[in-house]
Formats: structure tokens, sequence, C-alpha cells
């Protein structure tokens, strides 16, 4: 199984449709095809073992994960967003790789003594040796080579090998599934996992993709209105900052399906989000690099059904991630490996063929039995729903007792006057750690940190009341809308009112 | 033969060929046009054979071909003319039931 065969099949069954970028001007699945093999010639003639694209998304990105395939080697796609010494770590472990790279990075590559091309440099060259009888190389490498984000510990390189992220594809997707206007809107970068999985799941539907290189609620809608964009995906602080922005026309018309992920919906954001737009299908995917994206699915229906429930079970279900999807196996475990039952919390362990669980160096994380810890808690419901309720890395441990900020931070985020909450466990000399939170007000409103303590002592207990709730201008985030806790316990053990930056 | 999931197979009597999505336990035997599929791979040798005229109903490019009884899934990645069968009875085409798109 090699991706290859996905852009083979899309190239034979509409090579003439234009599958990256606009409508007019865009590639088709045919064209694509060509490039990726020219590329692919172009790497191998430069003798590199991997592609390291260091650049936004964009027509470029996909001829590269794909060129990539066909020469046999791992694509590399690095943040542009870290600091210069994490990228030059990064670089190091790439010595002979191929580099796509925007022009501003070009310095951070030559120090790792790589030679780079332009995005649009990289297109030419392709083109200069694009062809249509390449046969893909079979290597025992990996297909992509995706570094987490690091937020809890330093960036490791999760392995995806090609029979991963093609599983996926077909276990998920039905080729030619999509209208011939359909487009889908893409607006996380190429170095997140959905960037690569969407490249590929809309390729085999049959869905051209746009990018958005950087988001802005303005931008978004406009463009979702000017391509008469019918799918999106989105992290929920982009869809918060959407449906937060005032002045805006949010209306969507062509907008059929929503797609999020990536981080935790505050349960008023995709409340506002159906009501405004209850045309549209919001799905919520839960995934990871490790698990080559999306494991389970939070659909459509289940979305309109919990909305108006008065059973509280299908109401709670606006804060699930879903069903598992086709191929993936779930398990919630106690701490010995005992595999819990249904409402009982504990740690999600997940199996499949699109499951990874491997890094590089460090090799394969899967147990006996093929199941992979994903290192989130949560809980199945007795209808499978899963609930994901957050990084076991992330656990506070107050006195002997272990606290999961997220219960707590649902209390906070609950407030009509809170847009944003996190709770941390900062150094305590008599406690370990102790409870506290950083609020963010929403537009207009002053919160009274005070009042929300008592909110959430007389919602939990005492010991999962924080012992200080401090108000921020915003949370610390990764673009991809994950929380940076490190970040914000230095913010707050630093002496300054305010942590530095914000 | 027992086809394993990931596995490529080929029609050695017309260009279709499928990759192997759910694969039962036991021994079955698939053909396409009424002669065995195999794996270009193996090392085997192609089948000998000629296309029954009886079978030669077509396999659809992106199509699914699956029976659930035998827990067998083939997708089918080259069209051909032939007909895929799993011990002598046409596979059915599965009605393929689209998750939403997730990402």
């Amino acid at each position: 199984m090699n991706l290859t065969m996905l852009l083979d099949m899309a190239a034979e069954g509409f090579g003439d449709r234009v599958v990256v970028g606009s409508r007019a001007g865009g590639l088709t699945a045919g064209r694509l095809r060509e490039l990726a093999m020219g590329g692919a010639r172009a790497i191998r003639d430069a003798g590199s073992d991997a592609v390291v694209y260091l650049a936004v998304n964009g027509p470029a990105f996909q001829v590269a994960l794909f060129a990539a395939a066909y020469a046999g080697v791992p694509l590399v796609p690095v943040n542009y967003r870290l600091g210069e010494e994490q990228i030059d770590k990064l670089l190091a472990n790439h010595p002979r790789a191929y580099a796509v790279v925007e022009s501003q990075e070009a310095g951070v590559v030559a120090r790792a003594g790589l030679d780079s091309r332009t995005p649009d440099e990289w297109l030419t060259e392709a083109a200069a040796a694009a062809g249509t009888d390449t046969e893909p190389v079979t290597t025992q490498a990996p297909a992509v080579i995706i570094y987490t984000s690091g937020t809890t510990s330093a960036p490791k390189g999760v392995l995806l090998r090609q029979e991963n992220l093609v599983s996926y594809v077909f276990g998920t997707v039905e080729f030619m599934s999509a209208d011939a206007d359909d487009a889908a809107l893409m607006s996380v970068p190429p170095y997140h996992i959905a960037a690569v999985s969407n490249a590929l799941t809309n390729l085999f539907a049959g869905r051209r993709v746009l990018v958005l290189e950087n988001f802005s609620p303005a931008g978004w809608l406009e463009l979702v209105r000017a391509e008469r964009v019918t799918n999106a995906m989105v992290v929920p602080t982009m869809l918060a900052r959407i449906m937060d922005a005032e002045g805006l026309d949010l209306s969507v018309p062509t907008l059929r399906s929503l797609a999020y992920g990536g981080a935790k919906m505050p349960r008023r954001v995709i409340e506002r989000a159906l009501r405004e737009w209850p045309h549209v299908d919001f799905v919520n995917a839960y995934g990871l690099t490790e698990t080559s994206s999306t494991v389970t699915v939070l659909g459509p229906d289940d979305h309109r059904a919990a909305l108006d429930a008065s059973d509280p079970a299908v109401r709670a279900r606006l804060a699930s991630a879903g069903r598992a999807v086709p191929g993936i196996e779930v398990e919630i475990r106690d701490e010995h490996g005992e595999v819990l039952p249904p409402g009982t919390p504990g740690q999600i362990w997940l199996k499949g063929d699109q499951v990874s669980g491997e890094y590089a160096g460090s090799g394969s994380m899967v147990d006996a039995r093929g199941f992979f810890f994903t290192r989130d808690q949560g809980r199945l419901d007795h209808d499978g729903y899963l609930f994901v309720e957050g990084r076991l890395d992330d656990t506070i441990i107050r006195g002997a007792e272990n606290i999961a900020p997220a219960e707590i931070e649902d209390v906070l985020a609950r407030h009509p006057d809170v847009a944003d909450a996190v709770v941390v466990g900062v150094p305590d000399e008599e406690w370990g750690q102790r409870l506290e939170a950083v609020v963010v007000a929403r537009p207009g409103r002053v919160v009274d940190t005070e009042a929300l303590r008592q909110e959430c002592r007389s919602t939990l207990r005492g010991s999962k009341t924080p012992d200080r709730i401090v108000v921020w201008e915003e949370l610390p985030r990764t673009v991809t809308g994950k929380l940076l806790r490190r970040d914000v316990v230095a913010g707050l053990t630093s002496q300054l009112p305010v942590p530095p930056g914000h | 033969m027992k086809p394993s999931v990931g596995q490529t197979l080929s029609s050695p009597v017309d260009t279709t060929t499928v990759i192997v999505v759910r694969a039962p336990d036991s021994d079955v035997e698939l053909t396409c046009a009424g002669v065995p599929l195999w794996d270009a791979k193996s090392g085997d040798e192609a089948p000998e054979g000629s296309a029954d005229p009886d079978q030669l109903g077509g396999s659809l490019l992106g199509k699914r071909y699956a029976d659930e009884e035998l827990g067998l899934e083939l997708l089918c990645t080259k069209g051909g003319a032939g007909t895929l069968a799993v011990n002598g009875t046409p596979i059915p085409l599965r009605d393929a039931k689209p998750l939403p798109a997730s990402d």
C-alpha cells in the first residue's frame, strides 16, 4: 500500500478535475500526478533521503507529499513557527534532506547545511521533470514524519507508514464521493496531521482543496463565500473567533459540512454555531498524530440530537468525540491495564491499521495486543461514545489527590462572562502543587474572580476550587489551538502581573 | 488462497486490480472472469486460464466489493471487464455509507 495508489486512482477516475487550488488555474488530479512524478525524479537525482517542508500550505505541499511517496522517502513538514533553536534540532535529524523552504527561512536551512528551494521553485523543478510513468520506489522509510507540538515535552518525531495513512483513507472515505463542484477549505498548517490527512482524503473523495494561510474570521468567511466552499475544517479557537467576531457577515450559504478537532470545543461556541448555521453538518473528530488523524467521529445527527435533547445522556454528547471509525477499536483501561466498563473513566487505548504508535529513535509503542496508549484520559458511554477528559500529563497532584483540570475548566468556561479558561498546577511547598486558574473575559464583560471561585466550590468541592483565579487578555495557545500549559505556569509563577508577550 | 489486508491482487486476464481491505480468516478462492486473482509481488507465476464469457460483468474503479458473511472486502484500484467472485459466487458491491468528512 502506497500513497501513490490514491493519486493513481484519482488520476484514472477524475484526471481532469481540479483538486488543488482555485477553480481557475488550480491543479487537476492528472497534473498533480505528473508534478509528483517529476518532483520524485528531482528528489532522487539529489540523492536525498527525506523531504523537509518548511513553508505554508498550498499546491507545493500536495506535490511534495506525493513526490516523496513516489521517491520512497518521508515527507517531514516542519513547524515554521518554532524558534530557531528548535528548528535547528529538527533539521539536524535530516542532514541529507531535500528542502522546500519559504525564502525567509532559507538562512536556517542553510545553517543546517541543506540546499533549499522556495515552494515556487519546487513547483518549477517538478514541472521540468514532470512525467507519467514513474513507479514508486519501495523502501522501508516512513511516508511522513511529523514532530509533535511538544506542549508537555520535547517534540518527538512520529513515524507514519504508507500503510497507516492509506488504511485511514480506505477505512473512512469513499472514492469520488464528492460532487465535481465541491470545495474544501483547510485552515491548519502543513505540519499538523490534519493537513496531511486532509490532502489525502479530499483527493480520494475528488474534492478540491483550498488553503487559508493566515486565519482571520473575516478572511475565512470571505473565502468560503468567494470560492463557494462546501466543506471546511477548523480548530475550536477558530470557530470561537468566528462566532465572537463583531460586525461580520456570518452567512455561509454554500457550506454544508464543518469539521473541527485538535482541542476541546467550548459548549457555548458549538451551540452558538449550530444555531447560527442550522443548514451546516457539524463533525467533531478526535485523533492524534500517532493515529493518522481521526479515530472517532461525532456526526451531524449526533450534534442536532444533542442540541435540543431532554435526555441528559444525549445532551451530554455535544461534548463527546463520538464513536470509533471503521477499523478502530477503543479500550478504556485502568493504570494496571484492566479494561474498564462503560461509564468508568480511565486511559484511552486504540488499535487499528491506521495507528502507528511509532517514534523516531524509540520504535513502536504498541502493546502485545496491538493497542496504543494515547496518554489521554476519558470514558465511553453505554452507546460507545467517547468522552475525552484531557491529557494524563496535565493531571495536577494536589496533596495526594490526582485532579484532572478539564472538569474544573468546564465549570469555569460555562460561566457567561468567561471566554476561555485553563487550570494548572503551580509548585507549592505545602501541597506539592496548588490549583491556579487563568480565565479570559468575553468581549465587553468583566470577570468577578471571587464569584467564580464560589461557583467552583458549589459545583465541585473545596479541593477542586482554584486557590487563585487571574484574568489574562488571552491564553497561550499554539496556532492549532492547543493550550501551552507550561507557558501558563511560567506566567503565573513569574512576578509580572501578566506573562511576557501578553 | 488466504488474502491478507493491504495485499494487492491482479487479474491475469483483464485490467482489474483490487486491494484487500478486510480479509477472512479462512482460505477462499478469489477470481475475476473465472480466473484466479494473484499477487504480482509474490513471485508466483500468473495463473493460467482464459476469461469466462459468462463472468464479464465488469469491476469498477474505486468501488468496494464485499461478502459480509465471510468478512471479505476488496477495493477496486483499477477497473476491468471481469466479474469479481469468491468461491464461485459474484461478490456484491458494498453499499457505500460514507462517513461525514472529518478533516
